[in-house]
């Protein structure tokens, strides 16, 4: 048994998926965890498949191998289900969850997941769209990824969050605010099947 | 009073440096060490720190820079990576020889040909006999705290020094970091010591004359008996980083060795993921256990022989070749470390991860079965394996 907890990362290139793993462990450390975060480094292009991960654990964490086999998979943009396996590695009890319109039986149909992987779904642009302004899936899916697994204390890290946000948004108030609340209601509108 | 962040490696060694806050740093950017100056030069233009920051045209000159403040009484810092440290590879022999403390901040990346950006030992390893201490680091704590102790203890010594870690594996990671105070680091440093000042009008002095058949054997004979001293000193180093900083370091770590049969050793991030490795096993009742020595230059020969000499396997795993159709770095001081020992442990070289290609929980276990079926065997074909690779 490992003792640790692993999440793997699917976005494009421009939307975050590295700064959202950066963030996410910086959070889970204010909560008192051990963490691990770091991309995958490839040719980086706008708009091309890129990785990143977490591994987060109530012990110091000497493993510095790559995530083989995550527990949680948070995919910011459901288009790559068609290009890239995003479910390789999950083993059976593991979590994946999609920035997407449709619902979790929906995907499951569509892209053969396979029963023994637990589906969350959540329409994290639109809240970005909402909140921010603008399609900025990564920080909502903070909100989903707790909900569904409990990993981090919400309250907790919600308050961080906002500590952090302010002090590097220091002119632009609102920016704060609309993280803050599309986190909320990522962790209110995400859904199981 | 510690304070608690999350920072990669780079940023890691960043902040060391800042705390320092060297006189001089002249540097030229690389991938992966490229944040380590980008992050520091702010440092600077925010005026963070004291330093004159020197943005050279090539590496070669960045180190040439360092050399001229360091003999000017300076305290000097840089950072680079793969061909960047290949492209100071003269002017490294040079401050060793001039007997100059400066620290430059590593990040271990393959050389070309091909070109590759990723992990591992070669460009570090190539510049081994080149007269510098070298510190390989485990994590971004590692990188930090070793960052400060190597400033000092190259003041100490009169020696040059590089702290490594391992490119994007290390450099780009970010994980729990426990930083001190700017005090704290500088306290710990204490007063500048430089071994002479060629701006020092009161004792005009050449610096870097020809040395013919007269001295430069005296010289050099010198210097490695320095080197020689420079082992019980750089060990008094930790040991104090310790006492001060609030550490446990070794020169050389050992995890589960008090009754190990099998040994892994190894370098740089690679030991964490070993270690973990033997913890698990551990439960199993398997007799596993790993050595990191921190310090490659000097080799801390008979140290090592010491830990290992009772092992009925040692497993040597190196990141980088020595293109000589004898292994790796470790693996070839390693077993010239052994001559002459009573106890010769079955010792194999395990060749991994050239490129940043990535060594994972299973690889590190065939490795341990691997050296458990080489121990027993009468037949010992070839003691070097390249693993992680297409067959």
């Amino acid at each position: 048994m490992k003792d640790f907890f692993e999440i793997r990362w699917h976005g494009r290139g421009g939307q975050g998926a590295k700064t959202v793993a950066l963030l996410f462990a910086d959070a889970a450390l204010a909560t008192g965890k051990y963490i691990q975060a770091f991309p995958e480094y490839g040719p980086e292009r706008m708009g091309a498949p890129v990785q990143s991960f977490n591994r987060l654990a109530d012990r110091e964490i000497t493993v510095h191998c790559s995530v083989e086999n995550p527990d949680v998979v948070v995919i910011l943009d459901q288009s790559l289900m068609s290009t890239v396996d995003t479910t390789e590695g999950l083993n059976d009890g593991g979590v994946l969850i999609i920035n997407t319109v449709k619902k979790p039986s929906e995907i499951r149909e569509a892209y053969k997941v396979r029963k023994e992987i637990k589906i969350f779904t959540v329409d994290a642009s639109k809240i970005s769209v909402d909140e921010i302004g603008s399609n900025k899936p990564n920080t909502p899916m903070f909100g989903a990824l707790i909900k569904a697994t409990s990993i981090l204390d919400f309250d907790k890290m919600l308050l961080d969050t906002e500590e952090k946000l302010k002090k590097k948004f220091k002119s632009k108030p609102e920016v704060v605010a609309g993280n803050i609340n599309s986190i909320k209601r990522a962790y209110q509108e995400v859904v199981a099947e | 009073m510690s304070n608690i962040v999350a920072k990669t490696g780079n940023e890691a060694m960043a902040e060391a440096m800042r705390q320092i806050n060297p006189d001089v740093v002249a540097a030229y950017p690389i991938t992966p060490a490229t944040e380590i100056v980008q992050i520091f030069s702010s440092f600077v233009s925010d005026g963070k720190v004291d330093t004159v920051f020197v943005p050279t045209e090539s590496e070669h000159s960045a180190i040439s820079a360092c050399i001229g403040a360091a003999a000017s009484g300076a305290r000097v810092m840089t950072g680079t990576s793969s061909q960047g440290l290949a492209l100071m590879h003269e002017i490294l022999f040079i401050a060793s020889g001039l007997r100059l403390p400066m620290v430059i901040c590593e990040v271990n990346r393959a050389l070309s040909a091909p070109i590759n950006i990723h992990c591992d030992h070669s460009d570090t390893m190539a510049s081994r006999d080149a007269g510098w201490i070298q510190i390989f680091s485990e994590d971004p704590q590692e990188a930090y705290d070793q960052t400060i102790l190597a400033m000092k203890l190259s003041e100490d010594i009169f020696f040059p020094a590089m702290v490594t870690t391992d490119g994007f594996i290390i450099s780009h990671a970010m994980s729990r970091l426990e930083m001190y105070s700017d005090k704290e680091v500088q306290d710990f440093l204490g007063e500048h010591k430089t071994p002479y000042n060629i701006l020092d009008t009161e004792k005009p002095m050449t610096v870097g004359s020809i040395v013919l058949q007269d001295f430069y054997m005296e010289i050099r004979t010198q210097m490695a008996a320095e080197m020689f001293k420079a082992k019980a000193k750089i060990q008094d180093a930790y040991a104090e980083f310790n006492k001060k900083m609030n550490r446990n370091y070794n020169v050389i770590e050992k995890y589960f060795m008090d009754d190990a049969e099998y040994v892994i050793v190894a370098l740089g991030s690679t030991a964490g993921s070993a270690r973990y490795l033997c913890e698990k096993l551990r439960e199993n009742n398997e007799k596993v256990g790993v050595v990191k020595p921190r310090v490659f230059r000097p080799f801390f020969a008979p140290e090592l022989v010491e830990i290992l000499e009772n092992a009925k396997g040692v497993a040597v795993l190196d990141r980088s070749d020595m293109m000589s159709s004898t292994g790796g770095h470790l693996f070839n001081e390693l077993k010239s470390a052994f001559y002459g020992n009573a106890k010769q442990p079955p010792m194999k070289n395990y060749i991994y991860g050239l490129g940043g290609r990535d060594i994972n929980m299973s690889d590190i276990e065939k490795v341990l079965h691997d050296i458990k079926e080489f121990s027993v065997s009468k037949v010992k074909d070839s003691d070097v394996k390249y693993i992680t690779v297409r067959e």
